[in-house]
């Protein structure tokens, strides 16, 4: 399914001061039983920003003035960290929030940000601290996926790098798959003709008939 | 003379399909295995795009996450469960992929059943929407977690655009002491390495000890392997590994068999292969593992203490040690066997094994339930309850006081009715510590099946060193 196309995504900064967020804190597994991939914004965060009687925590930077409608998320390392549920992504896109900031991320929520118009933005600790400090006083950042380019306020523009393939894919809207069935058919045949004269065993279609 | 390869090396040679511009390769995807949970939206995207599944019968269709475990049969009492259950039988007789039926001998959770099954193979890349696919690297296949996204360009292409990961050896040096379980191994690793400490990284353990260890510890090792942050743990295939699979059903046979072992056996790393990086682990110096946080790594041996946050020098540590001791309702300083525990879990894709529910009716036979304790046994899969059963350890587990359930995740991601109430505390042989994984407020305490059984005859965590 394409994505929305990106380009720039600007505003303020959630800050996260803490390790390991992982999938289950984004979005948290009972909601996994919603089948339906859009209007899971309402989950994101769900019992950071909630309490067990449904009332808002106070002080949690989401139910905070300035950074509700944050689009932008800067936290500390691992995030996306844990399960591969790709509704952790759906959620943040539902909430409108399109670029994450942090010093490392779970791989499989990595991969899943590219897929869905979410840019993932490496950086370094000492950088991300920075990085941090801005967001709290509010500064303005804007992630620019053009020219890859992380523009905050009162700070020098940062380039970042996510991988070319999906860059290009975030930008135009591409869908992946159509993307492969267009460039890479004759040559997926063409390794299933190989594979199947060494691992025959792994052809079971064939064994059965 | 060919460069020194490593297993990884080989997996992944054997499968790029092309290579990318802008430096990820196409790798050709062989088994794909779809849960309940993860698999709706993909089945959704290939319906808008009419598109149909390259090979279905490359794919394996089971419920497992959302599934009650009191009773099989009849209706799902959960109506969210039940429709996305329905939804699962809907898609794959829609695209007719071959399914583990609810009520049926091989239904099971993801990472139990493909092994059981030989769905899992050596040689081959195996996907699933869940982060535990891990797991199937202990049988040398290139094994990894994927998104709903990727679900659905695997069903229609059969190929993934990846990129190559670093390489980490993992050397398991040492004599483990008796009662230390790969469980141990694998929290004591994690403990060691960090929980992001193998990111990007596919981590492939090697050491004397491997040959000792049965498919279902290795399939331990490499079910934790996501908790240090990596996406792939991998074990070389030996004669432990045939020795499983010969006669499973979807396992190759007669000649195919023989074609296949020999083909298995070039698989294991080349000597001199490099590695990106090293880690060696002692096991002789290993004692029965606890975690205490909400994080894996935050695990210790059952003889500490609670961690004191005002005895760490580094900030961001003890920030992260007061946050998780917070959310723990723990004391620092007091020893961890003084911890009281509300719940125990055995069961989940890193310990709902038959040798896992062995390991813990050995603790349990002739014991008791502590009283206010709360227990239940999992097991991974209808065969595995099924064997369980005939060898006796229903009766040694209920005997005892634990509830004996029906195969599913269950109280490891806490989708179904079995899961903790706010502020309830569990020692549980699943794989994740993280806030609110057991249930919102739940309180987890991971350990082996042993150790968890130690803990539920104690009514507080316990070393079982002393019910040895």
């Amino acid at each position: 399914m394409p994505a929305q196309p990106f380009t720039t995504v600007s505003g303020r900064a959630a800050v996260m001061r803490e390790e390991n967020i992982d999938t289950d804190i984004i979005f948290p597994a009972r909601f996994l039983l919603i089948t339906a991939r859009a209007g899971l914004g309402e989950y994101a965060f769900h019992d950071r920003r909630f309490d067990g009687s449904g009332a808002e925590v106070p002080g949690y930077v989401l139910n905070t003035a300035p950074f509700r409608d944050a689009p932008v998320v800067v936290a500390g390392a691992n995030f996306g960290s844990g399960s591969s549920r790709e509704q952790a992504v759906w959620a943040l896109v539902g909430r409108g929030m399109r670029a994450v900031i942090s010093s490392s991320f779970g791989e499989i929520f990595y991969s899943n940000c590219l897929r869905n118009g979410v840019v993932p933005i490496l950086l370094s600790e000492d950088e991300l601290a920075v990085m941090m400090d801005a967001a709290e006083t509010g500064a303005a950042f804007t992630v620019d996926l053009e020219a890859q380019e992380l523009r905050v306020e009162g700070l020098p523009t940062r380039t970042f790098e996510v991988p070319a393939e999906r860059r290009l894919a975030m930008l135009n809207g591409w869908d992946e798959t159509d993307q492969i069935v267009n460039q890479y058919g004759d040559e997926i045949a063409a390794f299933e003709r190989g594979q199947r004269g060494i691992q025959p065993w792994l052809y079971p279609e064939e064994h059965d008939a | 003379m060919t460069e020194p390869r490593t297993l990884y090396e080989k997996l992944w040679d054997s499968h790029v399909v092309a290579e990318m511009p802008g430096g990820a390769s196409l790798l050709y995807i062989d088994r794909h295995i779809v849960h309940e949970v993860s698999s709706p939206q993909a089945f959704v995207a290939m319906r808008e795009s009419g598109r149909r599944l390259r090979r279905p019968e490359t794919h394996l269709g089971v419920a497992d996450h959302a599934v009650p475990t009191r009773s099989r049969g009849g209706e799902i009492p959960d109506p969210q469960a039940r429709a996305q259950v329905a939804e699962l039988e809907g898609n794959v007789a829609e695209f007719a992929v071959p399914y583990a039926d609810l009520e049926g001998p091989e239904q099971g959770i993801v990472h139990v059943i493909g092994p059981e099954t030989g769905f899992t193979l050596p040689g081959t890349t195996v996907v699933c929407g869940d982060s535990h696919t891990t797991t199937h690297g202990a049988f040398g296949a290139l094994a990894f977690g994927i998104g709903a996204s990727e679900q659905g360009t695997v069903m229609a292409v059969q190929a993934l655009p990846q990129a190559r990961a670093r390489t980490m050896k993992v050397e398991l040096v040492g004599k483990r002491h008796a009662l230390i379980d790969a469980k141990d191994i694998a929290l004591a690793l994690i403990a060691k390495i960090g929980s992001h400490g193998a990111v990007g990284h596919a981590v492939e353990y090697v050491g004397e000890a491997l040959a000792g260890m049965a498919m279902s510890e290795r399939m331990t090792l490499c079910n934790m392997t996501i908790e240090a942050g990596s996406r792939m743990g991998l074990v070389a295939p030996d004669e432990v590994t045939f020795a499983y699979l010969k006669g499973r059903r979807l396992a190759p046979k007669g000649a195919h068999w023989d074609a296949a072992t020999a083909y298995w056996r070039t698989l294991a790393s080349d000597p001199g292969a490099a590695y990106d990086k090293v880690v060696t682990l002692d096991l002789s110096a290993i004692e029965p593992q606890v975690s205490w946080g909400t994080s894996p790594n935050q695990t210790l041996p059952i003889g500490a203490a609670v961690p004191d946050p005002q005895a760490i020098a580094d900030a961001s540590e003890r920030r992260e040690t007061e946050k998780a001791l917070a959310y723990m309702g723990l004391t620092p300083g007091a020893p961890l066997t003084s911890v009281a525990i509300d719940h125990v879990f055995i069961g989940s894709c890193t310990n709902g094994r038959i040798e896992d529910l062995r390991a813990a009716a050995a603790i349990v036979r002739g014991r008791a339930v502590a009283q206010g304790v709360r227990a239940i046994v999992v097991p991974g899969s209808a065969a595995t309850r099924a064997q369980a059963e005939a060898e006796g350890l229903d009766a040694v587990f209920t005997g005892a006081g634990f509830e004996w359930r029906f195969a599913g995740c269950s109280m490891c991601v806490a989708m179904n009715d079995d899961r903790l109430a706010p502020g309830e505390r569990c020692a549980s042989t699943s794989n994740r510590n993280f806030e609110g994984r057991q249930g919102p407020g739940g309180r987890t305490h991971l350990m082996s099946p042993a150790m968890a059984a130690a803990a539920a005859v104690s009514g507080h965590l316990a070393d079982v060193r002393d019910f040895a």
